[in-house]
């Protein structure tokens, strides 16, 4: 059992609510890195010093939240009225045990029963809006001791290994996490690496964005979970990834272009190291890449992602194996790294 | 007996219509300190006899509670890129907005974990875009090789859905096939109840095989118990989200006595009269046509049985995450066990009797 991906993925840490997780990396990695502090956003920043062989600050980032819900009102019969935070589709909520608020109260999103819907009813999707947390308050009153406006609430998922695979809740983005926790815990890489934790990712890559300009890195890799489509259809599904075969490179997404000197560096290390992996087809979707490159001049920085199925849902899936070669390639990558790959010369 | 460890055993024990023989194992052992004698049926339902201290031939009250579940069945093992998945059919009335993104447990050759699944949305066939996922599109996903799976599942096996059983505020608990077996563990604290009190009638407690599908183990273990009277004990609409208006209880209002064409009005009565000697609250649901329950079964086997219905107040049936109150439950196996002491040698003769009463 892989007790870091255990920790990580059971953890709450729905955007904006990150504490649960901020504090247990910081536990995670408080004696394995040199210095650590948070940033105004909730950024978990650490330095993990060099050997000084090479002179370069390499940011990697590992977004630490999940999508998940917020409570908006409660009713007077003690439901809770709720909104998605980051991309859940509507059809994901019923029949779901989520935890609400700082003291985890348990909720189930309910509906009406079958028995008493009209045939319409049956083949429409519920919206959001009219859905309930039920927490079992038995009013407003008793309901308001317990949780409150603005709360976050996140899917009850217990990490699971099913053989060659994983199921558990936000491996988007708690593998990257992992990721980055295996790799400060490490050897030390030949320069400085400046590991962000950061949030807000769901909501628009907020937490990136001022990490990098606080780090002000000479490049970075952005580790993540990326979608992968890989079920049985028909349908032409791009763009697509496949469990089992290998970390993902990013090379093009819906709002950047990944820096391609990294990007082919990524690639000759892996077929170097005869290291599986898999060139994400450029298509939509974006990672934490697009703001850590315009901040400052611009910085050279490039995404490697471990594949997950059925993302923003409670249940993702990932193939273990992946996840090993994911940790594997990136610490193959990073102890190539020098900086004339990234030297702009004319 | 602790309530929510004897509904977190029934709740979790696996046994979609068909596939009972986990659950009904499951429910004779915690039967057997309780009854003199333990029976099932061809169809797999479960009976205990406990007898009745009146003289022979002694009346026989049957309580009836179906133990089976909603829940799925594997239709086609499917590939892709070298991994396995199940396309499935529903087993029973299960609401398919629930469906997507849902642990369950295969029972093929070995119980195996996996997750209901579904491209997106908008990867899907423009005509399915805009409904929730129907069985066209879910998959289980269990995480396994083709080559693997292949050796593990045949079409045909069952999946029940996997949701542990938790607590909410108030003695409120949640999660899946508490449709019916709240009403097993009804039974059960009734069983428990009655070790220390008289009882003339005897008494015989099934839990039903295929109430989901068709009211099948309700058919055949009234005909094979022969009951004097009967009295079945299933859940009810609870108010909730979704489900507001007037004419549903609330959670923790004690349990529903049902009035009907399903409902002997003797029997009624007689439970009505139970609650009102233990100053029970219970509130009065009513079914226009068939009621939906073993009771509908039960009242036409052989020449008839006069039936009564007592539900459980439930939230969001036929869903994984059904909810009822811990108290409502023990109230109604309180209430069963106060019904039972009171049947008495005149009562078949009494119910009758009142039936040709002119009204005052």
């Amino acid at each position: 059992m892989n007790e870091l991906l255990k920790k990580l993925t059971e953890a709450s840490g729905v955007s904006s609510a990150e504490k649960e997780v901020r504090i247990l990396i910081r536990d995670l990695i408080a004696e394995h890195v040199d210095e650590w502090h948070v940033d105004a956003m909730g950024n978990l920043i650490a330095l993990k010093s060099g050997t000084g062989a090479v002179d370069l600050r390499v940011m990697i980032d590992a977004h630490m939240d999940e999508v998940g819900l917020m409570v908006t009102n409660v009713d007077s019969s003690g439901l809770l009225r709720f909104d998605t935070v980051g991309g859940i589709d509507d059809r994901t909520l019923l029949g779901k045990v989520v935890q609400v608020g700082p003291q985890k109260i348990t909720g189930v999103i309910g509906a009406r029963p079958i028995h008493l819907l009209k045939a319409n009813q049956r083949t429409s999707v519920v919206k959001c809006e009219s859905m309930r947390i039920d927490i079992g308050a038995k009013n407003k009153t008793s309901a308001m001791g317990k949780v409150n406006i603005g709360d976050l609430a996140n899917f009850i998922t217990e990490y699971e290994e099913l053989g060659p695979t994983a199921i558990g809740k936000a491996f988007d983005n708690r593998a990257g996490c992992a990721a980055l926790i295996e790799i400060l815990r490490g050897e030390p890489y030949p320069f400085d690496i400046i590991a962000a934790f950061t949030v807000q990712e769901e909501v628009g890559l907020r937490g990136a964005q001022v990490a990098a300009y606080g780090i002000k890195p000479d490049a970075a890799f952005v580790l993540e979970s990326t979608p992968a489509y890989d079920l049985p259809t028909d349908q032409d599904i791009s763009p697509n990834v496949v469990l089992g075969k290998g970390p993902a490179v990013y090379v093009m997404d819906r709002v950047t272009i990944q820096d391609p000197r990294l990007v082919s560096h990524i690639m000759r290390t892996a077929e170097k190291n005869e290291i599986p992996f898999q060139i994400r087809q450029p298509g939509g979707g974006s990672t934490n890449t697009a703001v850590i490159q315009a901040v400052h001049g611009g910085v050279p920085a490039a995404t490697i992602a471990v594949p997950g199925r059925h993302a923003h849902t409670p249940n993702m899936m990932i193939n273990l194996e992946d996840y090993t070669n994911f940790v594997k390639l990136t610490e193959a990558t990073l102890h190539s790294v020098t900086p004339q790959l990234i030297n702009r010369s004319i | 007996m602790k309530i929510f460890k004897l509904l977190k055993t029934l709740s979790e024990t696996p046994g979609p219509s068909g596939f009972e023989r986990r659950i009904a194992d499951q429910i004779s052992q915690i039967w057997e300190p309780f009854v003199d004698k333990i029976t099932t049926d061809r169809v797999g339902s479960v009976f205990a006899v406990k007898s009745g201290s009146g003289t022979e031939p002694r009346p026989q009250l049957l309580l009836a509670a179906h133990m089976d579940e909603i829940g799925l069945m594997v239709t086609e093992v499917v590939n892709r890129d070298a991994y396995g998945f199940l396309r499935v059919t529903n087993v029973g009335g299960v609401d398919i907005r629930h469906l997507y993104s849902q642990p369950v447990v295969v029972h093929g050759r070995r119980d195996i974990h996996g997750v209901l699944a579904s491209l997106p949305a908008r990867m899907l066939p423009s005509e399915r875009r805009n409904g929730p996922f129907g069985f066209e599109d879910l998959v289980v996903d269990p995480g396994l090789p083709m080559e693997i799976l292949q050796e593990l599942v045949d079409i045909g096996d069952f999946i029940s859905f996997r949701q542990p059983l938790r607590k909410l505020m108030g003695k409120n608990v949640t999660g899946k096939a508490l449709d019916n077996r709240a009403s097993v563990a009804a039974v059960i604290i009734c069983l428990e109840e009655l070790q220390d009190r008289n009882h003339e009638w005897d008494i015989v407690a099934a839990a039903t095989a295929q109430e989901e599908t068709r009211l099948l183990g309700a058919y055949t273990g009234a005909f094979l118990q022969e009951p004097d009277a009967a009295v079945a004990i299933d859940v009810t609409f609870a108010k909730g989200a979704g489900l507001s208006e007037q004419g549903h209880p609330e959670l923790n209002s004690g349990p529903g006595l049902d009035i009907g064409p399903n409902v002997h009005p003797g029997m009624y009565k007689a439970l009505k009269s139970a609650a009102e000697a233990i100053e029970m609250d219970v509130s009065v649901g009513t079914h226009t046509r068939g009621s939906g329950t073993d009771a509908f079964g039960i009242q036409v086997a052989r020449s008839g049985v006069p039936t009564g219905l007592v539900s459980i107040p439930l939230r969001y049936m036929h869903t994984m995450v059904e909810t009822v109150n811990t108290k409502d439950v023990e109230r109604t196996g309180r209430l069963l066990a106060e019904f039972i002491t009171r049947l008495d040698s005149a009562f078949l003769t009494d119910i009758v009797k009142e039936m040709m009463e002119e009204e005052d």
